[in-house]
């Protein structure tokens, strides 16, 4: 204000009404009005209309007791449990399976694509075909293909096919032995991530002496040894502080140990196969827009082939698949919500399922759900933006 | 903020709701020209399609006794399959008129659905089926077992309650429907499939050998099952209610689908109001007089329903039990008509 006083050039005074800038916030000050309006009459209709209908509504439900029971818990949880809970657990294992999941597809796609565009005929043929197959088979068949595969092929618990090192395998899942720490782990922790630390202080120190003398390191090798010894010897040196539950012959199944049910190996199974077909495309697209010069420029340089995929086209390709990578996750992430339909008690099936049918709140649980799955969207979003800032080109 | 997603998300349901007023169900019903019944998208006995696609079994034949009662015809009804999961929801909406689909009464659906239980037209109750091979002769014998549930059904809640009760360690598969949760039990996936008994008996012919399961003798819940409206219609809550009892009533007073005509004649005073010879008891349901004989005419009374659909002349073979008429040691009882 200040300025304008003692400012002595006399600019064309415009009327408010007339300035584009204020005319521009008023209109979108409107429309906030008017959402903001819609909002409020659609949630005092909703509520007015359910209060006259007797139906219940709002959150009182969430500390009541569930009274059911869930297959995988990741936390502990019983039919005493509060239906929050079991929010918890359906959320949890919503997590558990999008996680692995993306973990196998990404792997899965990243070596189908790559056999996509190999030079031999037949492997690039036979991923070419598992590529159009997954991809063109609607996920919820693949899943229950899946689901199906697993429990037709196994064998009944009483006789479980037993695989060496006391792992068990039957139509009730995997069920390998369960560790158990017994004494002190924390040191072998520890000594993991000083293996980790020394292993990154070592890599960068390896580049900074390879620009100033040209001279390479064996950094694998040491690494390796820093990163798996270290920890090794402290806890053989500290006595071997983790046990290990075994699974046992009960009357109907296998107790004890760690159970990896047939529906989570189904789900995991599924959605990285379908997934991993779109990514296999992703990351093959990626490849091929890096132009050719690069290849050739680098064999000139005399850099082997290997390389040259991993300095030079790698990289290069990263910033083409990165996003598009992104949304496969997320859509991954989304149809993990098919879990209901294999028994996988995912956040749907918790909580949109029996949670909705026992309270008949469907309103207040659909909302929850979709603010999950849509803070799911946001961080995944954010994380992979991160990461595509990191590996975009700098321009100077 | 949280109000206003919330907001958001409920808009479009909110007007669903607004515009499915629920008063003069009967009017509307009469408008449309058909009841249409929310139905059990597969339980023989109770609500199936046959390969020719025509609804049978007896919650089947109730939504029939209804139209038969309003539009003396008992094939002007529609019915729409709906999961445990959708019924409520699809009911509280105006979707369907009423909801016969065995369905539990219990306290917190009619205290929070904004839905009313007009009858009970079938009494059950919870039990398990396990493959012969396992050796289980007992649900006490279950300790450590797998059991398959479909979700969005009183049975998920039972089964927590009944081994918790009895101090047993278990492990549950939910699904969301019950063909699936079947199909997981059939390929070995649990030890025991549970649901109403009634269910039970319908679902072991559904298996691949039905031969090899058997349905364990312990009942570990009440299941009462029956038709379901909407709160805040009492005259449709009324029809609904009556169309039950007359069907029970007509079996207590002998009245049946071939004899009907000649009880027309009846001197008992029962009867005659029962059939509209006497009274304006259809009238004051916003029916004809005559709606007792339009529903025997069509479908029998209760028993003959009962027969047909679930007892000894169908393949279920179900056993009257419970649901024997108060006077022959069951629970069905009606209250006259008078």
């Amino acid at each position: 204000m200040s300025s304008q006083i003692s400012g002595s050039h006399a600019t064309a005074k415009v009327v408010f009404y007339n300035d584009p800038k204020f005319r521009s916030r008023f209109a979108q000050f409107l429309l906030l009005v008017a959402i903001g309006l819609f909002a409020y009459f659609a949630y005092e209709n909703t509520s007015e209309n359910l209060r006259k209908r007797n139906i219940a509504q709002g959150f009182g439900f969430w500390d009541v007791e569930a009274g059911f029971d869930i297959s995988q818990t990741l936390i502990a949880y019983s039919a005493a449990s509060s239906y929050g809970r079991a929010f918890w657990v359906g959320l949890l294992n919503t997590l558990l399976v999008s996680l692995v999941s993306i973990f196998f597809a990404t792997i899965l796609g990243f070596i189908i694509g790559i056999l996509r565009l190999s030079r031999n005929w037949i492997v690039s043929r036979l991923a070419g075909i598992y590529i159009e197959v997954f991809r063109n088979i609607p996920l919820l068949l693949i899943l229950y293909f899946w689901y199906g595969a697993v429990l037709g092929a196994l064998p009944e618990p009483r006789d479980s096919l037993a695989i060496p090192g006391d792992i068990w395998l039957n139509n009730r899942g995997l069920l390998v032995p369960r560790p158990l720490i017994t004494g002190d782990i924390l040191y072998t922790v520890a000594a993991l991530g000083i293996g980790i630390i020394g292993a990154y202080i070592l890599a960068r120190f390896a580049r900074r002496r390879q620009a100033e003398t040209g001279e390479r390191l064996p950094v694998g090798w040491i690494s390796t040894v820093l990163i798996l010894g270290l920890p090794l010897l402290v806890y053989l040196g500290v006595g071997t502080p983790l046990g290990f539950d075994f699974p046992e012959k009960g009357r109907f199944n296998l107790t004890g140990g760690l159970n990896l049910a047939p529906e989570f190996v189904a789900m995991v199974v599924g959605l990285s196969t379908y997934t991993s077909a779109f990514i296999a495309e992703t990351i093959r697209a990626g490849v091929l827009a890096v132009s050719k010069g690069q290849t050739e420029a680098s064999q000139a340089l005399g850099l082997s082939r290997g390389q040259t995929l991993r300095l030079v086209v790698v990289p290069q390709a990263l910033r083409v698949i990165v996003p598009p990578l992104n949304s496969e996750y997320l859509s991954l992430t989304k149809n993990s919500s098919l879990g209901v339909s294999i028994g996988y008690p995912d956040l749907v099936n918790v909580f949109t399922g029996t949670v909705l049918n026992q309270t008949g709140q469907a309103i207040e649980m659909v909302s929850v759900t979709m603010l999950v799955y849509l803070t799911f969207s946001l961080l995944t979003s954010a994380f992979m933006n991160w990461f595509n800032k990191r590996v975009a080109l700098v321009e100077r | 903020m949280k109000k206003l997603i919330l907001a958001a998300v409920i808009s479009a349901a909110s007007f669903g709701i607004a515009t499915a007023a629920s008063a003069g169900t009967l009017d509307n019903v009469k408008q449309k020209g058909q009841v249409v019944c929310g139905a059990n998208p597969g339980t023989a006995g109770f609500g199936v399609p046959d390969q020719q696609g025509n609804w049978t079994g007896l919650d089947v034949e109730y939504c029939r006794a209804i139209a038969a009662a309003i539009f003396n015809d008992p094939t002007k009804a529609k019915f729409v399959p709906l999961s445990s999961k959708d019924r409520f929801t699809a009911l509280a909406s105006g979707e369907v008129d009423v909801l016969i689909r065995n369905s539990t009464w219990t306290m917190s659906r009619e205290t929070t659905l904004g839905i009313i239980w007009a009858g009970i037209n079938y009494y059950d109750g919870q039990g398990f089926i396990v493959n012969n091979k396992l050796g289980v002769k007992s649900a006490k014998e279950l300790n450590g077992a797998t059991i398959c549930v479909q979700q969005g059904t009183t049975t998920e809640l039972n089964v927590a309650d009944y081994f918790r009760a009895n101090k047993m360690e278990y492990k549950v598969v939910t699904f969301g429907t019950s063909e699936e949760a079947l199909k997981a039990y059939d390929s070995g996936r649990c030890d025991s499939y549970t649901t109403d008994r009634s269910g039970l008996a319908a679902d072991r012919l559904s298996m691949t050998k039905p031969d090899d399961h058997t349905i364990l003798p312990e009942i570990i819940s009440k299941e009462p099952l029956g038709p379901v409206v909407r709160q805040g219609d009492d005259q449709w809550l009324n029809l609904v209610k009556w169309v039950h009892n007359a069907l029970l009533i007509s079996e207590e007073l002998g009245v049946t689908k071939a004899n009907v005509d000649e009880m027309m004649k009846s001197e008992n005073p029962e009867i005659k109001r029962l059939l509209g010879v006497e009274g304006k008891f259809g009238e004051s349901l916003g029916l004809s007089n005559a709606w007792v004989v339009q529903i025997v005419k069509a479908l029998g009374n209760y028993g003959e329903v009962f027969d047909r659909n679930v007892g000894p002349s169908s393949p279920l073979k179900l056993v009257r039990g419970s649901n024997a008429l108060w006077n022959q040691g069951g629970l069905q009882y009606a209250p006259p008509i008078r």
